[in-house]
């Protein structure tokens, strides 16, 4: 991956991350975030991991965010009126995530193999669909199947509680 | 990364794009209205060229001169975006599919991806975005009433038509598509996989799951691309005409193509998923069972006949699936939408997941 | 050159991003994509790390990217309860603004 399209895809990410945030209006949000998760999945794909890349925008783009505009529109929630901010909260909030920030920065910049590139593979071609599928039925059997558990609980939970009480 | 890879994969791309999916969306259009009007007994536009062969043109003269209107209340930047919306991920998606097999050594598919089938379902599940806001920039009721329903509508038929494709690859092992394609012409087609070795039970039987699958695979692209008898996102009679109400000119124009290159695209994947890709099987002049293949390896002039044939191949069966997708349109009624949700999530749903427990079951037993 | 380390600079910001937004905003349904927005930051290290630890023979190291696939899936799961949450809490207070919801039981 040439150095130009990482940072083209981080940036794309980043800024799209940080509107996020910033915007007022939810319906602009979630299509922010959804650009945004498409910059990550091409990182990932920059990674050699493309199961990945592509699982990330087919669930996340695909459908979670799809699930969010969905209530967005199903509550009618409208940008939010303006007000009165709670500027020791927000400052409070903005010094614990600079904070956060340096640290992480700071736990980086410490580790001797960040500053190693990425060393190649054997194959340019891996077939990572057949690695991750042999690795998620043989070692990692267990937690394959207690995530099918959670998953059904999940949609059992979502059911129950999107149902109206009868009064 | 050379520079031959590079420029056949541009010319690739700006083949299909320019050369083959948009004379072939505004062509459906046009043979849209003439089946129509066949099935309707009614003559169809013939006045414009030969039987009518140039009203493409006029079509597209007229939404480009039409006036561009932009409602008021609207909100103006995602209602100028979702057009673009609609159209894109209807044209990604064609870049895995393998249209051809190779034509003077060069591989007739844009890219050939390990995860090929995942990267349609994840394009196209983008494609909901464009009407969803649609419906919500128009701020009207009709359209927004024409998104709520369309993406609900899709999320539900996503399930369907995800769980459709598994036996397929149950059987092939492998997402690549071209892997696929590979597998149904040394195995026979996945609607037929008897064919070349009639004797095997264990065939036979595998081919009941296999048309089952075939066929809710189809329903749900039916479903995913609006098209009648699901079309209740743009449902005439009651939503005024659903998510595009307040369209005008080329951005209307560009939700109506957007559908068609939705359908051929969707064309293009059944066809490559269950009905061979670009293979047609022809007798094998040394006799017996086995289909003799044409295609572009053969030295000189011979590859690059059994090249093209192979894309004719693809592209009539592509036409072929498109023809019965505007015979259903002009057939059957359009569901209720209660009837739509629940056909989706109680009938095809459960089917589709039986259906893989067959396959498995019939690949444990007999082997093969 | 791209090394390890942009990765996981970008990845911590992203983490940094995801955390001022659930510090700052008050709508639920943006303190839930900012939710997101930190688990995809985990995930983007993650596969930075499995791409960064080559194994002998030649392929990246894929424990990781199973993790990630099960964050992934925890995630969606996470996301259709928690929406379901939002959902009754907004048929019982008619808001989604944590500042507005500020009694155990109503």
């Amino acid at each position: 991956m040439s150095p130009i399209l990482f940072w083209f895809f981080a940036l794309l990410m980043l800024v799209f991350g940080a509107a996020v945030v910033v915007n007022r209006n939810p319906i602009a949000s979630a299509l922010n975030l959804v650009v945004s998760f498409l910059g990550l999945a091409a990182l990932f794909m920059s990674l050699d991991a493309f199961f990945i890349g592509i699982i990330q925008v087919l669930v996340y783009a695909g459908a979670v965010m799809v699930l969010f505009l969905f209530i967005i529109m199903l509550l009618d929630l409208r940008a939010e009126r303006l007000r009165k901010i709670n500027w020791v909260a927000s400052a409070g909030g903005v010094a614990v995530a600079l904070a956060l920030l340096v640290q992480i920065f700071y736990v980086i910049g410490h580790l001797t193999f960040s500053k190693q590139t990425f060393p190649p593979l054997a194959r340019s071609e891996i077939d990572d669909v057949h690695n991750i599928g042999l690795l998620l039925f043989g070692n990692y059997n267990l937690p394959f199947q207690i995530i099918g558990v959670l998953v059904l609980v999940a949609t059992i939970g979502a059911v129950l509680l999107s149902k109206r009480e009868r009064r | 990364m050379n520079v031959f890879f590079i420029t056949t994969s541009l010319l690739k791309i700006i083949g299909m794009i320019f050369v083959v999916i948009l004379p072939m969306v505004s062509y459906a259009v046009y043979a849209e209205r003439r089946v129509s009007a066949l099935i309707q007994d009614r003559l169809g536009p013939n006045r414009v060229g030969p039987a009518g062969l140039f009203q493409p043109i006029a079509d597209a003269a007229k939404f480009l001169f039409k006036e561009d209107f932009t409602p008021a209340q609207v909100n103006k930047f995602y209602y100028w975006l979702a057009p673009c919306l609609a159209m894109v991920p209807a044209i990604t998606t064609i870049a895995v599919v393998p249209f051809g097999s190779t034509l003077l050594g060069v591989p007739m598919v844009i890219a050939d991806i390990n995860v090929g089938i995942l990267y349609v379902f994840a394009i196209s599940s983008l494609g909901v975005y464009g009407i969803v806001l649609a419906g919500w920039a128009s701020n009207s009721k009709y359209p927004f009433l024409g998104g709520v329903r369309s993406s609900s509508q899709m999320i539900s038929y996503e399930l369907s038509l995800g769980l459709a494709v598994i036996p397929v690859f149950l059987l092939v092992g492998n997402l690549r598509l071209t892997n696929v394609v590979r597998y149904q012409i040394e195995n026979g087609w996945m609607i037929a996989p008897f064919i070349g070795d009639w004797a095997n039970l264990g065939k036979w039987l595998l081919a009941i799951p296999m048309i089952t699958s075939f066929f809710v695979f189809t329903i749900a692209v039916f479903a995913e691309t609006n098209r009648l008898p699901f079309d209740l996102p743009e449902a005439e009679q009651e939503l005024a005409g659903g998510y595009h109400t307040e369209y005008s000119s080329m951005k209307f124009a560009l939700f109506f193509l957007g559908e068609y290159a939705a359908m051929i695209t969707g064309s293009a994947i059944i066809v490559t998923l269950f009905l061979g890709g670009w293979h047609l099987p022809l007798p094998s002049l040394h006799g017996g069972f086995h289909w003799l293949v044409v295609d572009g390896t053969a030295p000189g002039w011979r590859g690059v006949v059994g090249g093209l044939f192979n894309i004719a191949t693809f592209f009539v069966k592509v036409a072929a699936l498109l023809f019965m997708f505007m015979w259903v349109r002009w057939t059957l009624p359009r569901f209720r939408y209660d009837q739509l949700m629940r056909l989706g999530w109680l009938f095809f749903f459960e089917i589709a997941l039986v259906n893989i427990f067959i396959v498995a079951g019939i690949l444990a037993y007999f082997q093969f | 050159m791209v090394t390890l380390g942009h990765y996981l600079i970008v990845s911590g910001i992203l983490f940094a991003i995801g955390f001022a937004g659930v510090m700052l905003r008050r709508s639920l349904i943006i303190i839930f994509m900012s939710l997101e927005l930190m688990l995809n930051a985990a995930n983007l290290s993650l596969v930075a790390f499995s791409r960064f630890h080559v194994q002998p023979s030649g392929v990246p190291d894929y424990n990781a990217q199973v993790f990630v696939f099960f964050i992934i899936t925890v995630g969606a799961a996470e996301v259709a309860v928690g929406l379901a949450i939002i959902v009754a809490l907004f048929r019982a207070r008619q808001t989604t603004h944590v500042e507005d919801i500020n009694t155990l039981k109503f």
